[in-house]
């Protein structure tokens, strides 16, 4: 595993992945975007429950579809008019936001080498980021951590449940990329932060 | 927008005044009355970048971002910011943007 992100000398971030995870991040930031573009995706999962829970791109009935309730949350609680109107000139607009942010990471990890089909395994993939950057990787991380911990059903002070599953649990393999991504996170805020 | 959310034995404790007067004083109080942005707890975002987020969006200080984040995490939420409602949706806005969940109300004080 990487080191997650180091603090570049000139502002923003650096980081090295192996392939295997920048393979890993493009994927996740690939679903981020198929979920938010695609309101209404196919199940596409198959019967694997570990692709089921991978797949948060899923069957997507907005705005039943938990995922997306937690990305875009009703802004006026006791409110319901003027919920429907705050979401109605606000969504749209988050959801080019968090797709684009995560088209980026796609973007960059492609230019600093990635390839469409990962075949080497020793390949490094050296990620350097502006701080505007890093701000955005930030928030994309957000995004598909919240997705990841919607689909899981993720709770405070929940961490003995996780690491209590036996390892072929599918949802144990999804908990440590939940915990991989927000590592990640925490190097990143830390690389920028004063 | 006030008649609608106010509750609903307002009537009685109204003032006799006629309609008119009434929407004028509600059109002053609107923009006297502040609103409030609220962030509310949750299992998922970190401690450091639910700071992070409140000194680089709000620029605060460290030490006012750190003092609002426990406020988050140890009472389950915390008012983040005042002002017109204009602002709050903005600002809510923006914390829905960086992930965090957000929710705005009349200021209760």
């Amino acid at each position: 595993m990487s080191d997650g992100f180091q603090r570049r000398r000139k502002g923003g971030a650096v980081a090295a992945f192996t392939g295997f995870e920048a393979d890993l991040l493009r994927s996740l930031a690939a679903q981020l975007v198929e979920l938010l573009r695609n309101e209404v995706a196919a199940p596409s999962a198959g019967d694997d429950p570990l692709e089921q829970l991978l797949d948060f791109s899923g069957p997507t009935t907005e705005p039943e579809d938990p995922v997306l309730a937690r990305l875009f949350p009703t802004a006026y609680p006791d409110d319901p008019e003027a919920a429907g109107e705050f979401r109605r000139f606000t969504e749209g607009t988050l959801r080019d936001g968090k797709a684009q942010g995560a088209v980026q990471i796609i973007e960059a990890l492609e230019e600093a080498g990635l390839p469409a089909e990962l075949d080497d395994e020793s390949l490094m993939v050296d990620v350097e980021l502006s701080k505007e950057e890093a701000v955005s990787w930030m928030r994309s991380f957000t995004d598909i951590r919240l997705a990841l911990a919607t689909r899981l059903g993720i709770e405070d002070d929940d961490e003995d449940r996780w690491m209590s599953l036996p390892d072929d649990d599918p949802r144990t393999h999804v908990y440590d990329i939940y915990q991989w991504v927000g590592y990640l996170q925490e190097t990143l805020v830390a690389a920028v932060s004063r | 927008m006030w008649a609608v959310s106010a509750p609903s034995p307002v009537e009685l404790d109204r003032p006799e005044t006629d309609e008119q007067t009434d929407e004028q004083t509600d059109d002053l109080t609107f923009v006297d009355r502040p609103w409030v942005t609220i962030v509310w707890n949750d299992p998922v975002n970190l401690m450091s970048y639910v700071s992070f987020v409140f000194q680089s969006y709000f620029h605060y200080s460290k030490r006012k971002a750190e003092k609002l984040m426990l406020e988050v995490h140890n009472e389950g939420r915390s008012v983040v910011s005042h002002g017109s409602r204009e602002e709050m949706e903005r600002d809510v806005q923006a914390m829905h943007e960086h992930g965090l969940w957000a929710t705005m109300e009349k200021d209760p004080t």
